[in-house]
């Protein structure tokens, strides 16, 4: 297979692959983990002002009291390479132009020098953030495997999606192909790592607010 | 495999829900749950980490309840839970938790961890991983009635002396009483000021009142040892005597777990909501302050922080009344930064004060610290309470770092300025 066949076959049967494993794995997670149910909670409820389900989907996005001081590097890096895959993924004129071929829709652009700038922020932020794992106690007894292996499935896509619109270390085509490949493999790992979280924390969130909020508690 | 690990695996199966798998598979392993955890912020040992202690569990829930979990377990890459390891989890998850839950209000995902610690207790007390304490403090709430293994005639005693001392009735299985005042053993034995106290305001309030010869222990070990079988018979006493007196109203005393048991887990023990209203004592007295029938004769002039109780502000909802009832008391409340629903435990929550072995008194000891340090941050020499449990613990705090902060309980300090 040479480049070109590479680059062929990540834009099609590979891009299908990807797209299949995670479609399906997806649905079979979210089956898998929410059809367990919960028991009814038979205590008489109490109301409270601001405490629900919904509440808690939204509130969690920002740090609670106190917390920001404690863990300064978790929630800043944490909102800039969260908000940068976002903008990036979503707002990248290739990306959606992909998009766009697979299911029709379609939506502005933002200039490719600001997605680059903000790959490298991104980017940034995830270095800070793997080294905050390395160095903090907690953060690298809690690590495994699995923790290091997600961070370099998510990196690499950005870096090599960079790398190839700055035309480094390897000929367009083949950085380009690279970068689909890194990107299906991030699509095949996400329903079956801790990656997950980016569909799950929303039904976590609404459960500890639902449980919480029978108590008449804004959590 | 040992016939009582087999009885705990099944009994965390069992536990498992869909909040748990969403939670387990949303946790990103940040660590921001250590922060808010006191026995990892006064040791900063990483093992004291919230999700940590959890994770018999979550392997339990990856190997049977997970495709690719299932299939490592098919092809042996798994690593099964073990009763060595149990044993050394009994640690992180009763010494080292109090089921104060600050940890489930900081997940930024969203994990509802102590819902989890609770569940996973289950398969602890059933696989007899439980320290001795607490093992002993629930088979004497079962055997005997209470905690302290106290019974009615010492009850009816404490009672007698009551009334001398206040010139006041204290009516024992009057069917029909607007409530039913149930009491914890530490209030009995230790500060029966309390039921002076409440036999003072019931009658200034005109409610009548009643205690139940078979049912006056409010608190339930069953709870804290993770136990629902045993927590369900303790808390049918109670269920039982408020139906058969037919009282409108329960009153949970100031005790956290007691209110938490009764309130909140008691109507999920028994299978069905209950027929009657179950009230906490500050939340009657914040009704009746409103009501304007709470005056004081004068104030407490020492400056003082509150601490919120654990089971009956953060994970009880009893979040509007006590301020207004410290204030209503006390000319110098100081506000802390973290009070309410953010308050930090005083250690000994969720049985913790009930183990009495060298290494877990040292532990809390050292996760005394935070109420010491909020103490000092705020220069009072007094800290006002509203749980039995939580003035024994800080008491035992006070005693360790020799400490002259004066500790009192709020309804006590209540009915001592009541206006006569």
């Amino acid at each position: 297979m040479n480049e070109l066949e590479f680059l062929t076959w990540t834009r099609g049967p590979g891009l299908d692959i990807a797209v299949g494993i995670f479609l399906l794995g997806v649905l079979w997670r979210l089956i898998e983990i929410y059809t367990l149910g919960r028991k009814k909670d038979l205590a008489a409820p109490r109301h409270a002002a601001g405490a629900s389900g919904l509440h808690t989907v939204f509130r969690r996005s920002l740090p609670p009291p106190g917390m920001l001081k404690r863990s300064p590097v978790s929630y800043i890096g944490g909102y800039i390479f969260h908000i940068g895959l976002a903008i990036i993924v979503f707002l990248g004129a290739p990306h959606i132009l992909l998009i766009q071929n697979l299911v029709g829709l379609s939506w502005p652009s933002l200039p490719s020098q600001f997605i680059g700038l903000t790959a490298v922020v991104t980017m940034a932020a995830m270095v800070v953030m793997l080294a905050d794992r390395i160095n903090k106690p907690v953060k690298r007894f809690l690590s495994t495997f699995e923790d290091w292996f997600t961070w370099a499935v998510t990196f690499l896509p950005v870096l090599t999606g960079w790398m190839a619109t700055q035309h480094l270390l390897l000929p367009y085509t083949q950085m380009l192909a690279l970068h689909i490949l890194s990107a299906e493999i991030l699509l095949v790992v996400l329903p079956f790592s801790k990656l997950f979280h980016g569909f799950t924390l929303f039904g976590s969130r609404w459960y500890n607010g639902r449980v919480n909020a029978h108590k008449g508690v804004p959590v | 495999m040992s016939a009582s690990l087999e009885k705990g695996i099944h009994a965390l199966k069992e536990v498992i829900d869909a909040p748990i798998a969403s939670y387990f598979e949303s946790c990103v392993h940040c660590g921001l749950c250590a922060e808010a955890c006191l026995f990892h912020t006064e040791t900063g040992d990483p093992k004291y980490t919230p999700i940590h202690k959890l994770e018999p569990l979550r392997r339990v829930y990856e190997q049977e309840y997970t495709l690719l979990g299932r299939l490592k377990k098919m092809v042996g890459l798994s690593k099964p839970v073990t009763d060595a390891e149990l044993d050394q989890w009994q640690e992180l998850v009763y010494d080292s938790c109090t089921l104060c839950g600050r940890c489930s209000l900081v997940c930024p995902v969203g994990n509802d961890i102590v819902y989890m610690v609770r569940k996973f207790r289950e398969g602890m007390a059933v696989s007899g991983h439980v320290p001795d304490g607490i093992r002993s403090a629930t088979k004497r709430t079962v055997e005997l009635g209470g905690p302290m293994g106290l019974k009615w005639p010492a009850v009816a005693n404490v009672l007698k002396h009551v009334e001398e001392n206040t010139g006041l009735k204290v009516p024992v299985d009057q069917a029909g009483a607007d409530y039913l005042v149930l009491l914890s053993s530490m209030e009995i034995v230790n500060y029966p000021e309390y039921i002076e106290a409440l036999a003072k305001i019931f009658r200034k309030a005109g409610i009548s009142f009643t205690l139940a010869s078979d049912a006056y222990e409010a608190t339930n070990a069953g709870i804290q040892i993770g136990s629902s079988d045993l927590a369900k018979v303790i808390v049918s006493r109670i269920v039982d005597a408020a139906e058969k007196l037919k009282v409108k109203n329960v009153l949970s005393p100031e005790c956290g777990h007691a209110y938490m048991a009764i309130r909140w887990e008691g109507p999920n023990l028994v299978g069905r909501p209950f027929g009657f209203k179950v009230v906490h004592v500050l939340e009657l007295l914040d009704e009746l302050r409103q009501k304007g029938v709470l005056k004081m004769k004068d104030k407490l002039k020492d400056p003082l922080i509150l601490h919120d109780p654990c089971q009956i502000v953060r994970r009880g909802g009893v979040l509007q009344a006590p301020e207004p009832l410290i204030q209503q008391v006390a000319e110098n409340y100081i506000p802390i930064a973290d009070k309410q629903k953010l308050n930090w435990c005083c250690g000994g929550g969720g049985g913790a004060s009930a183990i009495h072995t060298e290494a877990a008194e040292a532990l809390r000891a050292k996760a005394f610290r935070i109420k010491k340090r909020q103490i000092e941050e705020a220069g009072v020499d007094t800290m006002v309470t509203f749980c039995a449990n939580c003035r024994i613990t800080i008491e035992e705090g006070f005693d360790h770092y020799e400490m002259n902060t004066k500790l009192l309980g709020l309804t006590e300090l209540l009915a001592e300025h009541l206006e006569d």
